[in-house]
């Protein structure tokens, strides 16, 4: 035999619990009318985006095996890393253009990340190495491309080289403080691009002016 | 048409590591001129797909392997130059896997007059001629395994003018229209900075119109017969050449 209090306290929660449910499912729906009123209501206005800034381009030509700069307005942010990102999404994405001299397959966001990093010139065991390495502008630029972009990349020793050389420098050409530049691929260190560019060695940017190719 | 590839990038000082050394080989004698052919890929690693338009795939019927176009080269190749008096010696003669290090040992144990390292592509046009991007530096004793090629950068770069000179007018009876479209440049290759012998990659890519567009109409795919003897009589020819400077006081 149930004792009678519990019957009462059995109810009471029965009818809380009906009640709050009603009371939730009230506020979903003043919630609801609420986000598509502010839909209805909000501005049309453009969001504001950074001004237009002249970058340069060093852009592949796989008939000459050549780069050649080429100047554009872009928007681009401040911050250094999101900028560089930005330049080589901006010129990987222009070789998926019909009639692009490098040709490459259309990927979303070719590169995922670029991490910028100081360097250090002074070995550590010497004085002043941590110092110095913070005092130095230059940095190395880690660029993490893309699992489908290394995947779809067309296969070939010029191809990739060029992709490569490419990259380095239009880094080069508008971060001068990046001087050397490494490559991931998904995150992770790869062999090659895509079973040509070596990239497992440090490429050199500084060197890229006076020793290219680039067609002025 | 020869142009001169950009060398954007150079190769870090900080990569090149000793972890193995090879020792450095002295120009031979002219009847001793060993020519050094590597098939590249080969085994599980299949290369470029070719031949089936500008997206090959290993799931197009016509698609070819890069592994199997470059050791047929090699094997035409060999013959080329064994007919003309060479000693060859092929990285490979099969379809086996064979790593970077490997292929520089057998260059390095044969201590070659050339290296000629054999490539194809759907991409772009012509030959594309590949020497190291190491910056040279004196022959010594020990070197290290990863910038062996260091001391033999100034003779491959020769090696590659060479071979750029002899592709670039190999146009049948002095036929200038007929000249395949040749690029020199320079690039960190594994296997060949490991070597001690002047090394040029060759990388064959179709024949195209000179239209705008990287994707001008192939008028010679890089299986194509005739196309193919062209530039391998041009890179015979050229390794004459060479083997001539040599042997010259």
């Amino acid at each position: 035999m149930t004792p009678r209090f519990q019957k009462i306290l059995f109810v009471v929660l029965f009818v809380s619990s009906v009640a709050m449910t009603a009371v939730l499912v009230r506020l979903r729906e003043r919630a609801h009318d609420r986000l598509l009123q502010g839909d209805q209501t909000q501005g049309t206005s453009a969001p504001a985006v950074a001004p237009l800034e002249e970058v340069t381009m060093m852009v592949a030509d796989d008939m000459t095996s050549t780069l050649a700069p080429e100047t554009i307005a872009l928007p681009l942010p401040d911050e250094p890393q999101a900028r560089a990102r930005s330049l080589l999404n901006r010129l990987l994405s222009q070789y998926s253009n019909a009639h692009s001299m490098h040709p490459l397959p259309t990927t979303t966001n070719p590169v995922e990340a670029v991490f910028l990093m100081p360097l250090s010139k002074t070995a550590p065991s010497h004085a002043g190495s941590v110092r110095d390495a913070a005092q130095s502008e230059d940095r190395i630029a880690i660029v993490n491309l893309s699992n489908p972009f290394a995947a779809l990349h067309p296969s070939g020793l010029e191809t990739e080289t060029l992709t490569v050389l490419s990259i380095c420098a239009t880094l080069h050409a508008n971060l001068p403080q990046v001087t050397e530049v490494r490559f991931l691929v998904g995150g992770e260190q790869q062999a090659t691009l895509h079973g040509h560019a070596d990239l497992t060695q440090t490429y050199l940017t500084a060197a890229s002016a006076a020793a290219s190719g680039a067609q002025p | 048409m020869a142009a001169s590839l950009s060398a954007g990038c150079g190769v870090g000082a900080a990569a090149q590591t000793a972890a193995q050394t090879a020792a450095p080989s002295e120009t031979l004698p002219l009847r001793h001129f060993t020519v050094v052919l590597d098939a590249a890929h080969g085994g599980n690693d299949p290369g470029a797909w070719l031949g089936a338009g500008d997206s090959p795939s290993p799931e197009t019927q016509s698609a070819m392997a890069e592994k199997a176009v470059t050791l047929a080269m090699s094997q035409r190749l060999r013959a080329l130059l064994v007919a003309r008096g060479f000693t060859v010696i092929e990285t490979r003669q099969s379809d086996v896997a064979l790593d970077e290090d490997a292929r520089a040992t057998v260059a390095n144990h044969a201590q070659a007059g050339a290296c000629i390292v054999l490539h194809a592509t759907e991409a772009g046009s012509g030959v594309h001629l590949f020497v190291s991007s190491l910056s040279p530096a004196q022959p010594q004793l020990l070197l290290p395994w990863k910038t062996a090629q260091a001391t033999r950068v100034a003779e491959s770069l020769k090696l590659g003018g060479t071979l750029n000179s002899a592709l670039s007018t190999a146009g049948r009876d002095g036929e200038s229209s007929l000249a395949i479209p040749t690029t020199l440049g320079r690039t960190t290759l594994p296997g060949i900075d490991s070597m001690t012998c002047p090394a040029v990659a060759v990388e064959v890519a179709p024949l195209r119109e000179n239209a705008h567009g990287g994707t001008g109409k192939v008028t010679s795919a890089v299986d194509d017969a005739d196309y193919q003897t062209r530039v391998l009589n041009a890179l015979a020819a050229a390794l004459l050449a060479w083997r001539s400077e040599a042997a010259a006081p």
